[in-house]
C-alpha cells in the first residue's frame, strides 16, 4: 500500500511539475498574472509530493519491505538503521528520487525567496525548473521507479553495497546532489534572462547568491567523497581521477568560473554572453555527469548498474535541455552588444584569465574522461586515461591560476593601480618563498622544484588573502561580508594547495608482510604489528589487526584495521586504521592473510593530508559568508 | 546572427551523436565497455595444484590437461552472477567438446557443494582456491570469469561476467575449433 502511495505521489509530482512549467513559461509569455501567481503553491505542491514519495521509499527500507524490488536489492535484515535510510540513495532508482527531491527543494527556495524579482522573470525561472523536474520525473516513472513490487517477496534482501556502508558516504550523495542540482538554478536564471532578453547586470546579481550556494555544496560534497575514498577504499589516495569523480569536478570548475564571471557581469556589465554560456555549461556538465553515471557508457567504481534504454532516455533529456538552451544562446547572445573597455592590468583582465584557465582545466578533464569512450566506440582500441595524464594536464592551467589568484584579488576594476601594492605583494611572495623553503628543507629535509613552487604558491595565496583583509581593516575601509568571504575562500585554496603539495612530495607508502611482533620503520615512526583476531559486526565478520606506533620509543597511537567480509554479498572491504594529526596522518590497512599469522599490510605516512579537506571546508565557509552579504539580502527584501 | 555563437550548440550536438552511437552499440551487444582485454591472452596459463572440492584429499595438478584444451570457470556459491550462468554452463558442458573445470574461488566448501547438488554440476572437475592465490595468477578480479586454455597451455579466450550463448558463440566457439587443429 505505502509503495503504491509513493508511486502515486511521484505521478502527481510529475503533473504538478508540468503545470509549474506551463504556468511559468506560458504565464510569462502570455502575461497571465493569475498563472504566475499560482507558481508558489505549485512549486510547494511538487515539493510535498516528492517529499511524500521519498518518505514512502524510506519507510519501505526502514520497515524491511522486501516485496519492493528496490528494497530487496539494496537492503538486508541485518543492515543497521542509519544505512537502511542511506540505502534509499544507494542505487540508481532511489538516488534519482533524491535528485528530483533536491531539485524541487531548490525550486521551492527560489519561489519563496524571489518575490522581489520582476514577475515575468521569476515565472520563467520557475518554469524552467519545473520543466527540468518534469523531464526527470518522466524518466523515473518510465524507466526507473523504485516502487516496483517483487512477487513473491524476498525473505531477505541482497544488502546494500558494502562500499556504501559508511557515515561519510551516507552524507556524500545528498550534499553533492545539492551542488549538482543547484547548478540548475543558475541555468534557469540564464535561460529566463535569454527568453526575456533582459541580459543585463541585474540577472547577474540575482544569480550570484544561488550560484555560490550551489558551489559551496558541490565543494563540500566533493571533499566528503575524497575523504571517504581516502579511508574507506583502503588505498590511502585522496583523488583518483575516476570518471565519476571527474563528472563532479568539471561542474565545480565551471561553477567556480561562473562565480567569477558573474562578478564582472554584475559590477561592470561585461562578459555577458560568456557568463550566460558558463551558466549553461555548469548545468550541462552536471547533466553529463548524471548521464555518464547512469547510462552504462563508462566503467567506474561509482557507476550504477544500468541498461542502454535508460541511457537513451537520459540522452534525450540531455539533448533537449542542453541543445535547446544553446540554440537559444546562439540566437540571443549574438544580438548582445559587446562592450569593451578595461585596461590590461585590471580586475576584469585577471578574472578573464581566471575563466580561461578554469575552463581550460575543465575541458582537459572532459577530454581525458571521454577519450577512452570514443576510442572504444569507434573500435580504435581499448585505452584507459589515468592519473599520469590528468596530473600533468591539470597542473598546466592550475599553477598560473593560483599565482594569478594571489595578485588578482588586489586589482581594482577597469584600471588597477597595482603599483601601490606592488611592494607589499613582492614582500608577501618573498616571505612565502622563505616559509616554503623552511618547510621543505627544515621539516622534510628535501625539496624538488615543484614542491617549493607548490608551497610558495600556497603560502603566497594565504598571505595575500590575509593582507587583503588586514589592509582593509587598517585603512578603515569597509570590509563587506562578500569581500571577507572571498578572501577566506581564496585562503582555503592556499591551504588546499599546501596539503596537496605536502602529501604528493613526502608521502611514504609501503606494502609489507608482517608477523605478530614484527616492526616496520617508516619516516620517524615504528609500526609494530600486534596480531589479528576475528570480530563480528552487525552484518559482517572481520579480522581485526592491531598496530602500535611509536616515535623514538614514545607511544604515538594504537590503531586497529579491519578486513571485513559482508555476509550477504560475501564482499571483502578494508577498514583502514588512521592516526590523524595536523602535520601527518599515519595509515594502516590490513591486506591478505599470508598464513602462519603473517599478514600483508599497507602502511602509509601522509604528511599534511588533512589540509586538503580543511582547505575545501574553508573555501565553502568563505562562500557561505559571501552569500550572507547585505547586498544579496537587500535584493531579497526588495531594494 | 553571428555564426560563432552557434559553435557550442553544434559541438554538443556532435557529442550527443557520439553518445547515441555508443549507446546503440551497447544495446545491440556489439560493444562491451566492461570488457578489458586480458594481458594473459596468448600467454601461458599459470600452473596450479589445488585440492578437489568434491574429493578434498585429491590434489589436482593443471599439468593433467597437457595436450588437451579445457575451459576454466571461476565461480563461488556467494556470487549471484555464477548462479545466473549455471544453467548456461550445464548446457555448454554437453556441447563444448572440451572439459569444463570449475574453480571455487574463496568459497565455503559446504555451500559450494550444496550449490552443485542443488543446481547440477556442469564441471568435470572442481578445484577449490581458498586463498585466492591462483585466481590472482589468472588476473581474476570478480566472479564469474571463464578462460579457454589450449592444448599447449596457452590462454586463448577470456570472458568476465556471466557466460551467455552470444558470448560463447562469438568468443569461445571459434577458438575451440581453431585450437583443436593445433
Amino acid at each position: 500500500m505505502i509503495p503504491e502511495l509513493g508511486e502515486y505521489a511521484l505521478i502527481l509530482a510529475f503533473v504538478l511539475a508540468l503545470a509549474q512549467s506551463v504556468f511559468g513559461l506560458g504565464g510569462a509569455h502570455l502575461q497571465h498574472r493569475s498563472w504566475m501567481e499560482a507558481l508558489t503553491p505549485t512549486a510547494m505542491g511538487v515539493w510535498v509530493c516528492m517529499a511524500a514519495s521519498f518518505c514512502c521509499i524510506t519507510y519501505a527500507f526502514v520497515s524491511h519491505d522486501f516485496s519492493v524490488a528496490y528494497v530487496a536489492n539494496n537492503s538486508n535484515l541485518a543492515l543497521p538503521l542509519l544505512y537502511r535510510v542511506a540505502a534509499v540513495w544507494g542505487a540508481h532508482e532511489g538516488s534519482l528520487l533524491l535528485w528530483i527531491l533536491i531539485l524541487a527543494s531548490w525550486a521551492l527556495a527560489v519561489a519563496l525567496c524571489s518575490s522581489t524579482l520582476p514577475a515575468a522573470f521569476r515565472a520563467r525561472v520557475l518554469g524552467v525548473l519545473g520543466l527540468i523536474a518534469a523531464g526527470f520525473l518522466s524518466f523515473t516513472i518510465a524507466t526507473s521507479s523504485p516502487f516496483l513490487r517483487l512477487i513473491p517477496a524476498a525473505l531477505d534482501g541482497a544488502d546494500l553495497n558494502p562500499i556504501l556502508q559508511d557515515p561519510a558516504l551516507a552524507a556524500h550523495p545528498p550534499i553533492l546532489y545539492m551542488g549538482y542540482v543547484g547548478t540548475a538554478v543558475a541555468f534557469a536564471f540564464a535561460v529566463a534572462a535569454m527568453l526575456s532578453g533582459q541580459m543585463d547586470a541585474a540577472w547577474a546579481r540575482w544569480t550570484r547568491p544561488w550560484t555560490v550556494m550551489a558551489w559551496l555544496f558541490l565543494t563540500i560534497g566533493i571533499a566528503l567523497g575524497s575523504w571517504w575514498a581516502y579511508y574507506e577504499l583502503g588505498w590511502g589516495g585522496w583523488w583518483f581521477w575516476d570518471p565519476v569523480e571527474n563528472a563532479s569536478f568539471m561542474p565545480w570548475l565551471t561553477a567556480t568560473a561562473l562565480i567569477h564571471s558573474l562578478a564582472v557581469t554584475e559590477a561592470k556589465g561585461l562578459f555577458k554572453s560568456w557568463t550566460l554560456l558558463l551558466a549553461i555549461f555548469a548545468f550541462s556538465l552536471s547533466l553529463l555527469g548524471t548521464f555518464l553515471v547512469r547510462s552504462g557508457v563508462l566503467v567506474s567504481v561509482h557507476a550504477f548498474a544500468s541498461d542502454p534504454s535508460r541511457g537513451l532516455f537520459i540522452l534525450g533529456l540531455l539533448l533537449f535541455f542542453i541543445v535547446g538552451s544553446l540554440v537559444l544562446y546562439a540566437v540571443r547572445a549574438s544580438a548582445l552588444k559587446t562592450n569593451t573597455g578595461f585596461a590590461l592590468v585590471s580586475r576584469e583582465s585577471f578574472l578573464l584569465l581566471n575563466n580561461a584557465l578554469l575552463v581550460a582545466a575543465a575541458a582537459l578533464i572532459l577530454t581525458g574522461t571521454l577519450w577512452p569512450l570514443f576510442m572504444d566506440a569507434f573500435n580504435l582500441g581499448k585505452i584507459s586515461v589515468g592519473p599520469p595524464y590528468f596530473n600533468l594536464v591539470f597542473l598546466i592551467p592550475t599553477l598560473p591560476l593560483i599565482a594569478l589568484l594571489g595578485v588578482g584579488m588586489h586589482a581594482g576594476w577597469t584600471r588597477a593601480m597595482l603599483s601601490s601594492k606592488r611592494n607589499a605583494l613582492i614582500g608577501i611572495a618573498g616571505g612565502a618563498a622563505l616559509v616554503a623553503a623552511f618547510v621543505a628543507l627544515g621539516c622534510y629535509d628535501s625539496a624538488q622544484l615543484l614542491t617549493i613552487v607548490g608551497f610558495t604558491a600556497g603560502f603566497f595565496v594565504i598571505g595575500s588573502s590575509t593582507w587583503f583583509v588586514l589592509h582593509r581593516l587598517l585603512t578603515k575601509q569597509h570590509l563587506t561580508r562578500a569581500a571577507f568571504g572571498m578572501a577566506l575562500a581564496h585562503a582555503g585554496v592556499g591551504v588546499l594547495v599546501i596539503g596537496v603539495t605536502g602529501v604528493s612530495a613526502y608521502k611514504v607508502e609501503k606494502d609489507l608482510s608482517l608477523a605478530p611482533g614484527e616492526k616496520a620503520q617508516i619516516a620517524d615512526y615504528s609500526f609494530e604489528y600486534m596480531g589479528a583476531r576475528p570480530v563480528a559486526g552487525p552484518n559482517y565478520d572481520a579480522i581485526e589487526g592491531r598496530v602500535v606506533i611509536r616515535k623514538h620509543d614514545m607511544l604515538v597511537d594504537e590503531l586497529t584495521t579491519q578486513k571485513r567480509t559482508f555476509r550477504a554479498q560475501h564482499q571483502p572491504m578494508t577498514q583502514a586504521g588512521i592516526s590523524v594529526g595536523w602535520s601527518r596522518d599515519l595509515f594502516v590497512a590490513l591486506g591478505e592473510d599470508l598464513g602462519a599469522g603473517k599478514w600483508s599490510m599497507r602502511i602509509q605516512y601522509k604528511p599534511l593530508v588533512r589540509f586538503i579537506w580543511l582547505g575545501a571546508l574553508i573555501m565553502a565557509l568563505g562562500g557561505l559568508i559571501a552569500v550572507m552579504d547585505r547586498r544579496y539580502r537587500s535584493v531579497a527584501k526588495g531594494a | 546572427m553571428k555564426w560563432r555563437y552557434s559553435i557550442p550548440a553544434l559541438l554538443f550536438l556532435g557529442l550527443g551523436g557520439i553518445f547515441y552511437f555508443t549507446l546503440t552499440k551497447i544495446g545491440r551487444g556489439t560493444l562491451d565497455v566492461r570488457e578489458i582485454p586480458s594481458p594473459l591472452i596468448g600467454k601461458a596459463a599459470p600452473h596450479f595444484a589445488l585440492p578437489s572440492l568434491l574429493e578434498p584429499s585429491d590434489l589436482i595438478d593443471s599439468n593433467v590437461w597437457r595436450g588437451q584444451s579445457y575451459l576454466l570457470n571461476v565461480w563461488g556459491s556467494w556470487c549471484e552472477g555464477c548462479k545466473e550462468e549455471h544453467s548456461t554452463l550445464i548446457a555448454l558442458a554437453r556441447v563444448a567438446g572440451v572439459p569444463l573445470i570449475g574453480m571455487a574461488w574463496k568459497d565455503d566448501h559446504a555451500s559450494a557443494r550444496a550449490m552443485l547438488t542443488e543446481l547440477g554440476n556442469p564441471y568435470s572437475v572442481v578445484v577449490a582456491d581458498d586463498a585466492g592465490r591462483v585466481a590472482i595468477d589468472f588476473g581474476v578480479y570478480g566472479a564469474p570469469e571463464t578462460f579457454l586454455i589450449s592444448a599447449d597451455g596457452i590462454i586463448l579466450a577470456k570472458h568476465v561476467g556471466v557466460m551467455s550463448d552470444t558470448v560463447w558463440r562469438s568468443t569461445f566457439a571459434p577458438k575451440i575449433t581453431n585450437g583443436a587443429s593445433r
